[in-house]
């Protein structure tokens, strides 16, 4: 039930990704100057006449300026327009937009910005960890498939990787590269680094799959039926860790989709105007202070939260016993995959 | 001194020496690094005003108009001697500063590891030994906790201070403590509170989780079953005779966590102002200050090869296995 549940979470966010331009009501970078720091609007149906309205909502007035206090004006009912230029849900009133998280501090829309924003971070995260994947299966292939010193070496630049300090790593790495660029290379350049710091796990596990099965039969079998080394590693050995690769990736991407936000937070991953749950975060907590009165601005932290706990979900027991497998005795030496 | 004691000394001493291997090559890359990037400390003077030739002369004061080769190794010199030279920026020794940083961060990783090993430990055996709504209330939330890292906790709690004041948000407070040393030990304790807190979630959760695996599983072992035959009572069979090994594989994780706490301490130093490691190294990065970033790498290397260390070295001892096949 819950794996079904957390399953569905994760699509969901996949697919709100992918058609973000449709289910965003505005742009990610239209402001409403009349709607600074504005709060979230409540969909409703009845009026204040007790009537019932296809779905509505009042437009907000500025009462007090110095708190960004709004009040819903409802003498005006703005009716919600469905599948109406190209986008699922939007209103007519230019005066009244559909804040349905609220605006920020620039009175952009925070609904729309966290659906584009999911493309960036999700993205990222998915693309670093393909890298890291595709990094892990050379690494740990080869070495596991030659053996031998090749072996020894990949193990031990392997370990090297695991336990340097992750974050000051991908900061060092991010402050090699000028700290203006344009959003598509930063988007490469992130997901290269977290590809770069992200692969030992990966590599480790493979090698210690590959390590055992090539003493099997099958691959014997393989090999003297004149099968070429590549062709018995690929076709015949990799096969054997996909369920492996599986669960490494489930814990990726979550871990990824953090880095970016912490990267972005401290100004060295996306940048403003690009929306990214990152730099939302980094906007939201400006002025810590005002995020009391602000808190609908927190809503990427509640993305990231409901993203982990979803991957969460839905592979339990995979990464329960995943957990034990990392810290089990001799972690740095011997493997075992069950 | 018996064959074991030698062989954990033995162990204890190779785990070292691949420390400092690590501790080399780290701030060495970090210094690499760091010098291959654009720009450097004497950009501010650009936008400062001054001209070309100032700016020269600032460089080669500073060194850093010399080969690359050159400086690494007038550094590596000096490094050797626990030198680490002066902070472009600051305009101080490395050292001081690392000393002063390093102190905050130890600091607020041992109070968080305090707090969530205290939490998360006993509730984790109350977990895995019974049953009801509130273990599975307790897994539930830790299911939950698990899926908030530290830069989320740090701006939740910072939200909620925000709105109820129960606790300060940033800084030590050490600036508008009153005098006496108990003063101030009271004004940063209570400014600890919510960094601590903010970091200590995760690991809590991940600690309780799996004290809770490991007690369950240790409760179905047959000389568990054998105790309960002799009619040893249920308290004393889930607090002595499964705890003792549930606590191994609990114990093997923290090598892990002090890993991810240190990194974890990052996000929480930036958002709650607290003068730790993670601000010190963020500075220099962003100003370039390349001694300063080199010296943060070194000390953030160090820091984390000795808490595996201690942990390894702790997990040998508590389990015999690993001795033998210890690299």
């Amino acid at each position: 039930m819950t794996r079904a549940l957390g399953r569905l979470v994760v699509v969901l966010v996949v697919v709100a990704a992918a058609a973000a331009p449709w289910l965003a009501p505005h742009g990610s970078s239209d402001q409403f100057a009349d709607y600074l720091n504005a709060p979230p609007m409540r969909l409703h149906l009845l009026d204040t006449g007790g009537r019932w309205h296809r779905p509505f909502v009042h437009p907000l007035r500025l009462v007090d300026r110095l708190e960004s206090r709004y009040v819903e004006d409802d003498s005006r009912r703005v009716p919600v327009r469905w599948f109406a230029g190209g986008h699922l849900w939007s209103t007519d009133a230019p005066d009244a937009p559909l804040l349905l998280l609220g605006a920020d501090r620039l009175g952009r829309d925070v609904f729309s910005r966290l659906l584009f924003g999911a493309r960036a971070s999700v993205g990222v995260a998915l693309a670093g960890t393909l890298g890291a994947l595709l990094i892990g299966v050379l690494v740990g292939g080869l070495a596991g498939y030659a053996g031998g010193l090749a072996d020894e070496l990949a193990m031990q630049a392997a370990d090297f990787v695991l336990i340097l300090p992750a974050v000051y790593v991908v900061l060092a790495l991010r402050a090699t590269m000028p700290l203006v660029l344009e959003p598509a290379r930063i988007f490469v350049l992130i997901a290269t680094i977290l590809a770069l710091v992200g692969w030992p796990m990966a590599a480790r596990g493979v090698r210690a799959i590959i390590a055992a099965e090539r003493r099997r039969d099958y691959a014997a079998a393989a090999r003297s039926l004149g099968a070429g080394h590549l062709r018995v590693l690929v076709r015949h050995l990799l096969p054997a860790a996909r369920g492996f690769l599986a669960v490494q990736a489930t814990l990726l991407v979550p871990s990824f989709i953090l880095a970016e936000a912490t990267l972005s937070f401290v100004g060295l991953g996306f940048v403003e105007p690009t929306p990214s749950w990152g730099t939302m975060l980094y906007e939201a907590a400006r002025n810590v202070r005002d995020l009391g009165a602000f808190p609908w601005l927190l809503s990427p932290a509640a993305a990231i939260v409901l993203v982990a706990l979803a991957v969460q979900l839905a592979t339990a027991g995979d990464t329960g016993s995943g957990l034990l497998w990392r810290a089990g005795p001799g972690r740095a030496r011997n493997l075992q995959i069950d | 001194m018996t064959t074991a004691h030698r062989r954990l000394i033995g162990y204890a001493v190779r785990r070292t020496a691949f420390a400092l291997v690590l501790v080399l090559l780290v701030s060495s890359a970090a210094l690499v690094l760091v010098d291959l990037a654009p720009g450097d400390v004497t950009a501010e003077l650009f936008a400062a005003g001054l001209g070309p030739e100032a700016i020269a002369r600032e460089r080669h004061r500073l060194g850093l108009d010399r080969p690359l080769a050159d400086q690494y190794v007038t550094w590596l010199g000096r490094a050797v001697r626990l030198d680490l030279g002066t902070s472009l920026r600051y305009q101080r020794p490395v050292r001081d500063l690392l000393g002063e940083r390093i102190g905050n961060t130890a600091l607020l990783g041992a109070c968080a590891l305090a707090v969530a090993t205290l939490v998360g430990l006993p509730l984790g055996v109350v977990t895995g030994s019974r049953r009801g709504w509130l273990p599975r209330a307790v897994r539930a939330a830790s299911l939950t906790a698990l899926s908030v890292p530290p830069l989320i906790s740090s701006l939740l709690l910072a939200l909620l201070a925000a709105r109820t004041g129960w606790f300060p948000v940033g800084g030590t407070g050490l600036a508008e403590a009153g005098p006496g040393a108990l003063a101030s030990a009271a004004t940063v304790a209570w400014h600890l509170t919510l960094p601590t807190l903010a970091l200590a979630l995760p690991f809590a959760a991940t600690i309780e989780r799996l004290q809770s695996d490991a007690t369950a599983a240790a409760l179905a072992e047959p000389h568990i079953q054998a105790a309960r035959a002799r009619g040893v009572g249920d308290g004393r069979l889930v607090w002595r005779h499964a705890l003792r090994p549930a606590l191994r594989s609990v114990a093997a994780i923290y090598g892990i966590i002090i890993g991810t706490l240190f990194s974890g301490s990052f996000a929480v130093e930036i958002v709650t102002a607290w003068p730790g490691l993670g601000r010190l190294m963020y500075d220099a990065l962003v100003s370039r200050d390349i001694y300063l970033v080199a010296g943060c790498a070194a000390a953030g290397s160090v820091f984390l090869a000795a808490g595996t260390l201690a942990s390894d070295v702790a997990l040998a001892a508590l389990d015999p296995r690993l001795r033998q096949d210890a690299p």
